[in-house]
């Protein structure tokens, strides 16, 4: 039984981290209906940023406030350098430039800071208040880090002028712009606050599982899951979905099909959702009068 | 005193198709002008170009302001409302989350919710259905919510394509008795595209008629209504 409570708490702390990754996808998804593939290499890129600040001396939240910061810029300006020319091209050509910049990203980051696995400091001391029985204190941290984070959205969509617009241009933008939204800054600006969700999510994994240029690789697959899981227009199912993702992936793993096909149990799921519940578990079935 | 709209030698294209071919026309503060035309005249492509929405070359002034290149956005803020035909609603939204996108650009936060009220007195149908996702209402609720999220911006014009298309007579009866009196008491003037033009007759006080994308005849609805050519083959006696 102990080993299985076990399973069931990493499995909780790892779609912590699997449900940040997912609140990014949802977020670009929210502003622009295009899964960003992406995602990974850019929260990886972040954090070799939050790494080179901290080498330099800076103190830790320092670093990760203007890391964030600077994420939200170049995800804005990501928008509306690389991806505004195909605003209105065809889905696949969108897909083609995330992919390009996955590349792109995952190649810079082994340029700039070369390809030996470096460690990152966790901002919550091993033994401070928020170690309980079942979580160490970073894991704890993460989940109220990724909780904070996940409230802040949903406010933020639900309640102002902003976020609010932001939906509108996602889901009908030509209708957004006969009511004065300015429907290219919504994509930029969903763009940004999705970089810097993934800085987030990526200084979060990475005292766990160490930095390198392909340490969001496997993640952003389990991201994937979790926010189709989900269902891919909201927040909450992101976060529902990561954990749903994390305490599977384990418990399958260890005590079903071996701890070598745990990446497929995302696949599977990715699959599976899509097939039998394309909505996911909380996604808005949109109805439509023809 | 310039016209509150002055279209001039107005030319539209999708792509390579051009529609319109030098329309020219000016309508007045306070009025409702009808433009008319059978399918495929340039009635809607003579909204979206006021809106700036497609390519458009000639010049369009609202209130002596040039709107020819500029972005639609900013269209909307000259206080210039669009119903789009197919009413242009947020489907996946609530209804009062469409009256508030309605209301986007402006910046009197408070008589904002005032008006949402007093959109919801006008339609009370939209009322009852507040919380609910827009795309589940029936026709004619949703035009009326297109309408009124039109009206959210306290616009100065209102640009209305086909609010008829699709809706049983006795809704369009009630919209429509709705659109006059709005006319009346809150000075919206309107642009109304109908290819129903005994409807729109009925309506404005001026109307056009477009053919292939030119002014056929432009007129006070009296005179289009008595006239022969228009009788025959727009209104069918």
């Amino acid at each position: 039984m102990e080993g299985f409570l076990h399973q069931v708490f990493a499995g909780v702390a790892n779609g912590c981290i699997y449900g940040s990754v997912a609140l990014a996808l949802v977020m670009i998804y929210q502003a622009t209906h295009h899964l960003n593939f992406a995602q990974g290499e850019m929260a990886t890129f972040s954090t070799f940023i939050a790494w080179a600040l901290i080498q330099q001396g800076w103190p830790y939240w320092a670093a990760f406030a203007v890391t964030v910061a600077v994420s939200f810029a170049a995800g804005l300006v990501i928008q509306r350098v690389v991806l505004r020319p195909v605003e209105r091209a065809p889905v696949l050509t969108n897909v083609n430039v995330f992919i390009g910049l996955l590349l792109i990203f995952n190649a810079l980051s082994g340029w700039l800071f070369d390809h030996t696995v470096k460690s990152f400091p966790s901002p919550f001391a091993q033994e401070s208040f928020l170690k309980t029985r079942f979580f160490s204190a970073h894991e704890m941290g993460s989940f109220l880090v990724m909780m904070a984070v996940l409230l802040a959205l949903y406010a933020f969509f639900r309640f102002t002028s902003l976020g609010l617009a932001m939906r509108a241009a996602a889901l009908n933008p030509d209708s957004a712009r006969l009511v004065g939204i300015r429907v290219s800054w919504m994509l930029a600006v969903g763009w940004g606050l999705a970089a810097a969700i993934g800085a987030v999510a990526g200084m979060m994994v990475a005292p766990v599982v160490f930095l390198d240029p392909n340490m969001m690789a496997g993640i952003l697959l389990y991201g994937f899951a979790s926010a189709l899981l989900g269902g891919v227009d909201n927040p909450f199912g992101a976060v529902i979905g990561g954990l749903v993702v994390g305490v599977l992936e384990n418990l399958l793993g260890a005590y079903v099909i071996g701890t070598e096909l745990k990446l497929t149990v995302a696949l599977v799921l990715i699959v599976g959702t899509l097939t039998l519940m394309p909505a996911g578990l909380f996604g808005k079935r949109v109805v439509t009068r023809v | 005193m310039p016209s509150l709209l002055e279209v001039a030698d107005l030319t539209a294209a999708y792509g390579a198709t051009q529609v319109l071919h030098g329309v020219s026309f000016a309508i007045e503060a306070g009025q409702i002008t009808a433009v008319l035309g059978a399918n495929g005249a340039g009635k809607t492509t003579t909204l979206r170009a006021v809106c700036q929405m497609v390519r458009t070359g000639g010049s369009v002034r609202f209130e002596g302001r040039e709107l020819v290149g500029s972005a639609t956005e900013n269209v909307v803020r000259l206080g210039v409302a669009h119903v789009p035909d197919g009413r242009g609603t947020f489907a996946a939204l609530s209804v009062e989350e469409n009256l508030r996108l309605g209301a986007y650009v402006r910046r009197d936060k408070p008589r904002v919710a005032e008006d949402i009220e007093r959109m919801y007195a006008r339609f009370p149908r939209l009322k009852e259905r507040r919380h609910q996702q827009a795309g589940t209402l029936s026709g004619g609720e949703q035009q009326m919510l297109a309408i009124s999220r039109a009206l959210m911006l306290r616009p100065k014009l209102l640009l209305l394509d086909e609010p008829s298309f699709g809706l049983a007579p006795k809704i369009v009866a009630e919209i429509f008795r709705i659109l006059s009196t709005i006319n009346a008491e809150d000075k919206v003037s309107m642009l109304l595209v109908e290819q129903n033009a005994h409807l729109a007759l009925g309506l404005a006080q001026h109307a056009y008629l477009l053919e292939t994308g030119r002014v056929a005849l432009s007129g006070t609805s009296q005179a289009l209504m008595a006239d022969e050519s228009v009788r025959r083959v727009y209104l069918g006696y």
